[in-house]
């Protein structure tokens, strides 16, 4: 909005929302970086940070929640105002699972480490590589005030998903392969859920953007390509 | 091996944010008053330009903007107080009944028997609670003693302080608190059984507790009454209104269901008003 409140501690109440809001959104980005990376390379001191940082976001989530309930109670904000501090709340809850997911993978390629690798890892860097990059564009949407960047974002969340569909079926194929691969590859299975998740937690920070910009909303219906909940797997004869 | 993958239908569902809001907005009623291309003329001074909307019956409408955009003198216009003054005129039409509120031939006498208002200060008469009262009534009607005191307790009844004052209708109504006090104006108002009853910031000079029992019966009003509010206070008006207007320099610059106005107002002369940017 071009003009300042008559109130001027209210502008930098939002401000301080808004920096508060960035800052846990620059975390969560880094947690999916990190927790890829120690993924890819196996690097089990990096994963074991990623799951000691989630306690940060953790907090920033209820500071957030807090300071959104503070200006609720104290400024009894209406229209554009009242549209940030909701979405700024409601984003918070979207990066605290995002924060859960990332640590979750970390958690898992420890164990992963400990087994023989099976297949490739792109699929997994190329999906963390958009979701992050999504990640990231949201964020800048919200600090800029962006509803076009936001639409795109959560337009851009697609090929996420057909990623994921490719991992899906390769990794069922590995463990009707070798039971041997099983554990291993029911880990990977989680972790790319969690990377699919982490892109649809993107989508609904891009949702409240949008709706904070601009008072209404994206249509119901998101482009989606996550196909594997139908997925059928038959045994060789059948 | 062979491995097949088999899609069905995709799933649906993904959770709209503040959509529900645009959905669930309050359906406004038929209209009590259509107000159409209304002006108003202080001598030369043009103070509303235009004035189109209508005000929905048995519901609540808040009129809000900053002091001299319009709001109090539309609710002037609309009781035709504005007629006590020389020099101050009004065209277009506000009809109410097939009757146009700002005609030349309007019978003054019916039309205020029809729309009842409210004041910002309470203005009780130096008299009792059942004068006050009875007072109103006697302008327009012929009680028996008994219909009187049956319509008095009706009124007060109404105004939600029947019980505060039933022992003491001899006592003079100006004993009484404030809140009391504009609580016996509103009695005073329905009293005459009018259809439409403005309110002129009607709790400006009231107490927080008073003003919440003002607007409490304000809501039971709108179930028999359709009610006008000009109001300063932003949250008032969301707390009461179903429908707002928003008024600015004599425009009328957005009118809306509330939960629309305080969410997502479409103007931005609007927006920045009700945020607190200027005003």
């Amino acid at each position: 909005m071009p003009t300042e409140h008559i109130v001027r501690s209210y502008d930098e109440d939002l401000r301080k929302l808004r920096d508060m809001t960035a800052r846990m959104g620059g975390l969560a980005e880094r947690q999916v970086a990190d927790a890829t990376r120690a993924l890819v390379r196996r690097d089990t001191e990096l994963a074991a940070e990623v799951v000691q940082r989630d306690v940060q976001i953790d907090a920033l989530e209820r500071e957030i929640e807090a300071f959104c309930v503070k200006l609720l109670a104290l400024r009894q904000p209406m229209a554009a105002d009242l549209r940030v501090i909701i979405a700024a709340m409601k984003a918070s809850n979207d990066l605290e699972r995002i924060g859960d997911y990332a640590a979750n993978g970390a958690k898992r390629s420890i164990v992963l480490a400990s087994q023989t690798s099976i297949g490739s890892l792109n699929g997994f860097e190329r999906m963390a590589h958009l979701v992050q990059e999504n990640l990231k564009a949201a964020m800048d949407a919200l600090v800029n005030n962006d509803a076009e960047a936001a639409r795109r974002v959560w337009e851009a969340d697609e090929p996420v998903d057909a990623i994921y569909n490719g991992i899906f079926r390769e990794l069922l194929t590995f463990m009707m392969e070798d039971p041997r691969n099983i554990t291993a590859a029911t880990h990977m299975l989680f972790i790319a859920k969690n990377l699919e998740r982490i892109g649809d937690h993107t989508t609904n920070i891009a949702e409240r953007i949008y709706y904070a910009v601009r008072g209404d909303s994206l249509p119901d219906e998101r482009p989606k390509a996550d196909q594997s909940a139908f997925a059928v797997v038959r045994p060789a004869g059948e | 091996m062979s491995s097949t993958t088999e899609t069905g239908t995709t799933e649906t569902g993904n959770q709209s944010f503040g959509g529900v809001q645009a959905r669930s907005e309050v359906a406004l009623n038929p209209p009590r008053i259509a107000i159409k291309n209304l002006d108003f003329f202080y001598g030369d001074n043009r103070a509303l330009k235009s004035i189109d909307f209508n005000i929905p019956e048995r519901q609540v409408t808040g009129m809000i903007g900053p002091s001299g955009c319009g709001k109090s003198t539309l609710l002037r216009v609309l009781n035709r107080m504005y007629s006590l003054y020389p020099g101050q005129r009004a065209t277009g039409e506000a009809m109410i009944d097939g009757m146009n509120i700002v005609g030349h031939d309007t019978d003054l006498n019916a039309l205020r028997a029809k729309i009842g208002m409210v004041f910002q200060k309470p203005t009780p008469f130096p008299m009792t609670i059942y004068e006050n009262i009875a007072f109103g009534i006697r302008l327009h009607e012929k009680l028996s003693r008994a219909q009187m005191d049956e319509r008095i307790e009706w009124a007060l009844s109404r105004a939600a302080i029947w019980d505060e004052v039933k022992d003491r209708l001899d006592a003079s109504a100006l004993g009484l608190s404030g809140g009391q006090q504009q609580r016996l104006c509103i009695a005073r108002t329905i009293a005459v059984r009018p259809e439409v009853i403005l309110f002129d910031e009607p709790t400006s000079a009231l107490d927080p507790i008073s003003t919440l029992k003002i607007e409490e019966l304000i809501d039971e009003l709108k179930r028999d009454f359709t009610i006008v509010i000009v109001t300063h206070n932003m949250q008032q008006a969301a707390r009461c209104a179903d429908q707002v207007a928003f008024f600015y320099l004599g425009e009328l610059i957005e009118v809306a269901p509330a939960a629309q106005m305080f969410t997502a107002p479409k103007h931005a002369k609007t927006q920045e008003y009700i945020t607190g940017r200027f005003g």
